[in-house]
């Protein structure tokens, strides 16, 4: 049955992607939704610790590589970390809630931060690496039982 | 006309921009009893659009919004 839900797959490790991402399940919630984020692949960063991750060689490298969601920068105009520095001082000009605040924001409204448990395993990302609040992870079935029963589905 | 509105609670959201407003104003909200009116004053010109949209989704009472300088104003009633 459908429900007041929006579920989404949060794919995306750009910092403005995330952006739109927190903004919309804040706001969602605010507005009396139930709201879940299924973090995949690159979107995993935002829920990572700041801490070096990885296993194998690879995994190390890969560790090395993924950062946390005061790391990510935007999907244009990065410029090996200018890009981010200037969002973050034009948006703080601006007073636009930051990232690490939207999400802290989003925990405080009861946002459900699902990891999906394939990408962990694939990028050797261990649940202690992840911030304490995320819940179990899961997989493609979970985020399908919570999206057929959502009025609003988004992947980004 | 707004005047003859009883205010329980008055919320300065000025210098807030999206999505903030109606987070705090979602949170102010809650702890408040139904009947009770808010009076949001905020700066953002998105709040014209939003405080309306935001009502109707949480079931809420928008009364009224409306610009005065460069201030926005507006009174929701907690309904349920």
């Amino acid at each position: 049955m459908e429900q007041n839900k929006l579920s989404m797959v949060v794919f995306s490790g750009d910092m403005d992607r995330l952006m739109a991402a927190f903004i919309i399940a804040t706001g969602a919630a605010a507005s009396g939704m139930e709201v879940t984020m299924f973090f995949t692949f690159w979107g995993l960063q935002a829920i990572k610790k700041s801490e070096k991750t990885g296993k194998s060689f690879f995994g190390k490298l890969l560790g090395f590589m993924l950062k946390d969601i005061n790391g990510v920068g935007p999907s244009k105009m990065n410029f090996g970390g200018i890009g981010r520095w200037m969002f973050k001082k034009m948006m703080k000009a601006k007073n636009v809630a930051m990232l690490d605040q939207l999400r802290n924001m989003a925990i405080e409204l009861g946002v459900k931060l699902v990891p999906c448990q394939m990408s962990m395993e694939v990028m050797e990302l261990t649940q202690d690496k992840l911030i304490p609040q995320v819940s179990q992870p899961a997989g493609v079935a979970t985020f399908l039982e919570e999206a057929r029963n959502s009025k609003i589905t988004l992947f980004i | 006309m707004t005047e003859q509105v009883k205010v329980d609670l008055v919320l300065d959201l000025k210098g807030l921009l999206c999505p903030m407003p109606i987070v705090k104003l979602s949170q102010a909200i809650k702890d408040l009893p139904v009947g009770a009116v808010i009076e949001g004053i905020a700066t953002d010109p998105g709040v014209m659009a939003d405080v309306p949209a935001w009502a109707k989704t949480s079931g809420q009472e928008l009364i009224s919004i409306e610009q005065r300088d460069k201030e926005y104003r507006f009174l929701i009633k907690k309904v349920k």
